[in-house]
C-alpha cells in the first residue's frame, strides 16, 4: 500500500515535536540542577554518612557489630514490631474517622466546607508538643475525663487511658488525622456528583452506588492518605514517648535512648538505617499496588 | 604586645564581627556553663553561679540542657562551645572513657577538703544526691509512721501496699540495685551479685515481676515530680531533691533514705573547651565551701566539700534532710562507678529488652 503524503508529513511533524520535547526536557533538567544539588547536599550526603556510621565499630574499623547486636537482643525486633503495630493501628483509626469526615466535607457546599475544614486544620497548626501534653492532662488518672466520668457515674474507679497503647493511639490518631483527610478530600472533590445521580437513575440503591462508584473513585486518595499516615507514624517520637509512658517503645524512642545514654552513634545509625530501609520497602510495595502519582501530585 | 593585639583582633574577626563588637578591649571572654532545667539549675544559679561570678569577675553564659551525649557530639565534631557541663557521676565516667573530657587541673581546683570519693580525674563533685523510693503520703502515710513503706521489699510488695508504681525508663542507672535488695541481697553484696550475667538477669527478673504494676516509666527528674504532683502513681523511684521541691509545690509526697542509692553529680569540662583556663578558675571558685554551704537552702542535695558543713548557716533540720548528712549516709548504699564502667552496656541492653516486652 502506498504511503499517502499526508501521513508522511505528519510523521515529519511528530519528529520535529519529538526533538522539541527532548530539548525541553534537557532545559528542565538544567533548571532543576541547583535543586538536585541541594537535595544531594542535605539528603544524600547525610544518609550516606548514616550508612557509613552504622558499619563502623567503636575502634573505627569496619564491622557488622551493630547489626549483630540487633539480632542478639530481642528488644530490637520487638521495638520494630511495636512500631509497625502502632503505625498500622493509627492508620486504621484514621481511616475509620477520616473517611466519614472527608465525605462530609466534600458533600457540603463550599462556604460551609471551608468552616469545617478549619476545624480539621486548626489542630494541624498547633504545636505537636502542646497537643500531646493536652491529651496527657485530659486522659491521666486524675485527669479531666476520668474525673468527669466518675462524677456522672460512667465508671467507679479511674480507667487507665494513658501511659499505655490506648493513650498513644488516641494522641497519634488525633495528630495524623489531617494527613489522611486532606488527600482524601481532594480525591472526593473530583468525583462528579452527577455520577451518583446517574447510578440511582439506573436503579442502584444508595449502598450499591456508593460501593461501585464513590468508593472506587475515592480509593486513590484513601490509599495516598493512609500511606502518608503510616510512614509518618513509623518515625514518630514525641507522642509515643509522652503518652506511652515507657510501655510503648518505638524505634525513635530506642534511638534516643541509645544516643542519650550510651553515646553510641553507630548503634543508633544502624537502627536508623533499618527503619529507613523498612520505610522504603513499604513505599515500594505500596507503589506496586497503587498509582500514587495521580493521588499525590494530581497528575492525570 | 601590639603584635599580640593584632593577632587577637584578627582572631576575633575570624570568630565573627559580633565577638569583636562585644569584647572591645581585651577582657576574658565569658565562659559557658551548662546545667539542667527545673529546680536543679535554679538552685545552682542561686547558690553557686551568680555569687561566684560576681566575686571572681568571671562572666558566664548560662545554658540549660546539659548532656554528656551532646558534649561528646561537640567534641567529635570539633565544635565545642561549652566550658563546664553538669553531669551525673556515671555519665562523666562514660564520657571520659570515650575521650570526651578534659582532665581537671587539681593545682587550680582545690579539693583538699572534699570527700575522697566525690571527685575523679575528669570531674569534680558538685552535690550529693540519693535515688530513693517515694510515695503518695495520702495513700501510704507519712515517712516514719508505723504503716509507711520502709524498704525496697515494700516497694515490691503489692499486697501490703496495693497501688501503681513508677520506675526508670530507657536507662539502667540505679534501676537494678533496688531490685536485688528487694530480692533479699544485702546492700554490701549487691555489686558482687551484679558482676555476673546471671546476677543482672536476677535483678531484671525481679523487675519483670513488678512490671504489671508499673503504670509509668519516668524519663527525667521533672517527670518524677510531675507524676507525684498529679497523683498519677502511688510509689516511685527518683531523686530526693526533686521530691522535696515537689512537696514545696503542694505534692503529697514523702520518701525514705533507707536502702537508697548514694550518688553524686559533678562538673566536667569538654575536651577542647574554648576557655579552658578561665573555666578551670571558675570551677575552683564554685567548689569552695562558702558557695556549697548555700546549696541546701535551694535544693536538698548535700555539699561535696566537707568544710561547707562547718561554714553553712543552714538550720539543723535542713542539714539532717541532706543525703550526705552523717545521720543518713549509713542507711544508704554508695553507687559503684567501677561496676557501671564494666557492666553498664550489657545491663542496659537487658533492661531495654525488659522494657520492650
Amino acid at each position: 500500500m502506498p504511503v499517502s503524503p499526508d501521513i508522511e508529513k505528519s510523521s515529519l511533524h511528530s519528529q520535529e515535536l519529538q526533538s522539541q520535547k527532548k530539548r525541553e526536557e534537557w532545559m528542565l533538567l538544567g533548571l532543576s540542577l541547583p535543586a538536585i544539588f541541594v537535595i544531594a547536599l542535605v539528603v544524600i550526603l547525610p544518609v550516606g554518612w548514616l550508612f557509613y556510621l552504622s558499619f563502623v565499630d567503636s575502634q573505627g574499623s569496619f564491622s557488622f557489630e551493630h547489626y549483630q547486636k540487633m539480632v542478639e537482643y530481642k528488644s530490637y525486633a520487638r521495638v520494630f514490631i511495636a512500631t509497625f503495630k502502632v503505625s498500622a493501628l493509627t492508620t486504621l483509626i484514621c481511616v475509620a474517622l477520616g473517611y466519614p469526615i472527608a465525605y462530609f466535607l466534600a458533600a457540603l457546599p463550599s462556604r460551609w466546607s471551608g468552616i469545617f475544614m478549619l476545624a480539621v486544620l486548626l489542630p494541624f497548626w498547633t504545636s505537636l508538643l502542646v497537643r500531646t501534653y493536652a491529651w496527657l492532662v485530659l486522659l491521666q488518672r486524675k485527669g479531666l475525663l476520668n474525673d468527669l466520668a466518675i462524677q456522672i457515674g460512667l465508671w467507679d474507679s479511674p480507667v487507665k487511658l494513658v501511659h499505655n497503647m490506648t493513650g498513644t493511639l488516641i494522641g497519634m490518631a488525633h495528630i495524623m488525622l489531617p494527613f489522611l483527610v486532606l488527600p482524601l478530600y481532594g480525591a472526593m472533590k473530583k468525583i462528579e456528583p452527577d455520577m451518583m445521580q446517574a447510578a440511582s437513575n439506573l436503579g442502584a440503591s444508595p449502598v450499591r452506588a456508593f460501593c461501585s462508584i464513590y468508593l472506587p473513585l475515592s480509593v486513590s486518595g484513601l490509599a495516598a492518605g493512609s500511606l502518608i499516615v503510616f510512614v509518618l507514624c513509623l518515625g514518630f517520637y514525641v507522642t509515643p514517648a509522652v503518652l506511652g509512658g515507657g510501655r510503648v517503645v518505638m524505634v525513635a524512642t530506642q534511638i534516643t535512648a541509645i544516643l542519650e545514654h550510651q553515646f553510641d552513634w553507630g548503634a543508633a545509625s544502624a537502627l536508623g538505617v533499618v527503619l529507613l530501609l523498612a520505610t522504603v520497602l513499604v513505599l515500594y510495595l505500596a507503589g506496586r499496588f497503587f498509582k500514587f502519582d495521580t493521588a499525590l501530585f494530581g497528575k492525570r | 604586645m601590639v603584635k599580640n593585639l593584632q593577632k587577637d583582633a584578627r582572631g576575633f574577626f575570624i570568630g565573627g564581627v559580633v565577638a569583636l563588637l562585644c569584647s572591645g578591649t581585651v577582657a576574658a571572654e565569658p565562659i559557658t556553663v551548662v546545667s539542667w532545667g527545673g529546680s536543679y539549675g535554679a538552685a545552682q544559679d542561686n547558690a553557686l553561679f551568680n555569687d561566684a561570678s560576681k566575686n571572681s569577675g568571671i562572666d558566664i553564659n548560662r545554658e540549660s540542657g546539659a548532656s554528656m551525649s551532646k558534649t561528646c557530639l561537640q567534641v567529635e565534631s570539633n565544635s565545642v562551645s561549652w566550658d563546664l557541663v553538669v553531669t551525673g557521676s556515671g555519665g562523666a565516667a562514660a564520657a571520659a572513657a570515650k575521650g570526651c573530657l578534659e582532665k581537671i587541673d587539681y593545682s587550680v581546683v582545690d579539693v583538699s577538703d572534699f570527700y575522697p570519693n566525690l571527685y575523679t580525674d575528669y570531674c569534680v563533685g558538685s552535690d550529693v544526691f540519693a535515688t530513693v523510693m517515694a510515695w503518695n503520703t495520702d495513700k501510704y502515710g507519712e515517712p516514719g509512721s508505723a504503716n509507711a513503706p520502709k524498704s525496697w521489699a515494700d516497694f515490691w510488695d503489692v499486697k501490703k501496699f496495693p497501688g501503681t508504681r513508677s520506675y526508670r525508663a530507657n536507662n539502667v542507672d540505679g534501676a537494678l540495685e533496688p531490685a536485688l535488695m528487694a530480692d533479699g541481697v544485702p546492700a554490701d553484696k549487691v555489686y558482687e551479685v551484679l558482676s555476673t550475667r546471671a546476677g543482672i538477669e536476677r535483678a531484671i527478673n525481679k523487675i519483670r515481676e513488678l512490671k504489671p504494676h508499673i503504670a509509668v516509666f519516668w524519663e527525667s527528674g521533672a517527670m518524677q515530680a510531675q507524676l507525684m504532683k498529679d497523683g498519677e502513681v502511688d510509689m516511685i523511684t527518683g531523686w530526693n531533691g526533686r521530691f522535696d521541691n515537689a512537696k514545696k509545690d503542694g505534692a503529697k509526697v514523702g520518701y525514705t533514705f533507707n536502702q537508697a542509692l548514694l550518688d553524686y553529680d559533678c562538673f566536667a569540662m569538654p575536651k577542647g573547651a574554648p576557655n579552658k583556663e578561665t573555666a578551670m578558675k571558675f570551677l575552683a571558685e564554685i567548689s569552695k565551701a562558702e558557695y556549697q554551704a548555700n546549696l541546701p537552702f535551694h535544693i536538698t542535695y548535700g555539699p561535696t566539700n566537707k568544710k561547707a558543713y562547718e561554714v553553712t548557716t543552714a538550720p539543723k533540720e535542713l542539714l539532717e534532710a541532706l543525703p550526705s548528712h552523717p545521720k543518713n549516709v549509713p542507711l544508704m548504699m554508695p553507687v559503684s562507678l567501677d561496676w557501671y564502667a564494666t557492666h553498664r552496656a550489657e545491663a542496659l541492653e537487658l533492661y531495654m529488652e525488659l522494657l520492650s516486652e
